[in-house]
């Protein structure tokens, strides 16, 4: 059996990957990839914490299936602002987006 | 034993794809990692027999997420495509680590502090489907029809939102 910090020891280190990725990258569909990496390790996260600690309910894994719908909606609505960002500014990375800066 | 050493491939292949992800600068490999990632997952989720979430990520993220980034990709950053574009600062990058590490020390500590009370008694055996599938539409306590009801409004609710958002524009 496995024990459960390796799980969390996995999902720490993705998340931070994905924190890197965020902060680094200036390509918004770059940015986006690394969203989708955090959301992942917070689902490794749940099911984790679920089978392990708390076998006899299923909270974590309902979680994990909502948060997986929900990811796919904000990607889909993120990739349509995106691609009108990119009709407007003919450009897809953040620093072109200035309109809103004070 | 065959449990921990799948674990271990899992985890080294979860860990490297997604350290090529962020750190290539073609934005379609980095896509194509982040596919590898979300399979890697599907294992994960496959290793603690809950076979229902590893299809579930599969259909829906390697299926439906991936294919609207390389769509959007294709639509979107031809320069980038052919690896012309996304100089990284280097004074961006070492910030970025440092803040990495920081928050990756934080939570390792945390986590080698606290004990975990683990659950001995939970058996090997797959989750079974007729339970999820009862829970999923019941609406009893622990059952959860509110939020699977409401999550099919939200996907409408984005699918009019993205459409809206994507649409041309009119001249007039």
């Amino acid at each position: 059996m496995i024990p459960v910090e390796c799980y969390f020891a996995l999902s720490a280190l993705l998340f931070f990957i994905g924190v890197y990725g965020f902060v680094t990258r200036r390509n918004l569909i770059a940015m986006l990839i690394s969203v989708e990496l955090v959301l992942n390790a917070v689902d490794i996260n749940f099911a984790a914490i679920n089978r392990l600690l708390y076998p006899n309910g299923m909270e974590g894994m309902f979680m994990t299936l909502f948060v997986i719908g929900v990811a796919a909606a904000e990607s889909a609505v993120a990739i349509a602002i995106i691609i009108n960002v990119y009709r407007n500014f003919r450009s897809d990375s953040v620093d072109s987006i200035t309109n809103m800066k004070g | 034993m065959a449990n921990t050493v799948m674990f271990i491939i899992l985890a080294v292949f979860i860990i490297g794809s997604a350290l090529m992800c962020v750190t290539t600068t073609k934005i379609m490999r980095a896509a194509t990692f982040m596919l590898f990632v979300l399979f890697g997952v599907a294992g994960i989720y496959f290793l603690l027999d809950y076979t229902f979430l590893g299809a579930a990520q599969i259909s829906v993220y390697a299926g439906g997420v991936t294919m609207i980034y390389v769509f959007a990709i294709q639509l979107v950053s031809k320069r980038t495509l052919q690896g012309l574009e996304e100089r990284v600062k280097s004074s961006k990058m070492i910030g970025g680590a440092i803040a990495t590490v920081l928050g990756l020390a934080v939570v390792s500590l945390i986590l080698l502090k606290t004990g975990f009370l683990v659950d001995e008694s939970v058996a090997d055996v797959e989750v079974p489907m007729k339970e999820i599938g009862m829970a999923l539409v019941g609406s009893e306590k622990y059952q959860y029809v509110l939020p699977f009801e409401f999550i099919s409004l939200f996907l409408l609710a984005c699918i009019i939102g993205g459409l809206v958002v994507a649409r041309k524009e009119d001249k007039a």
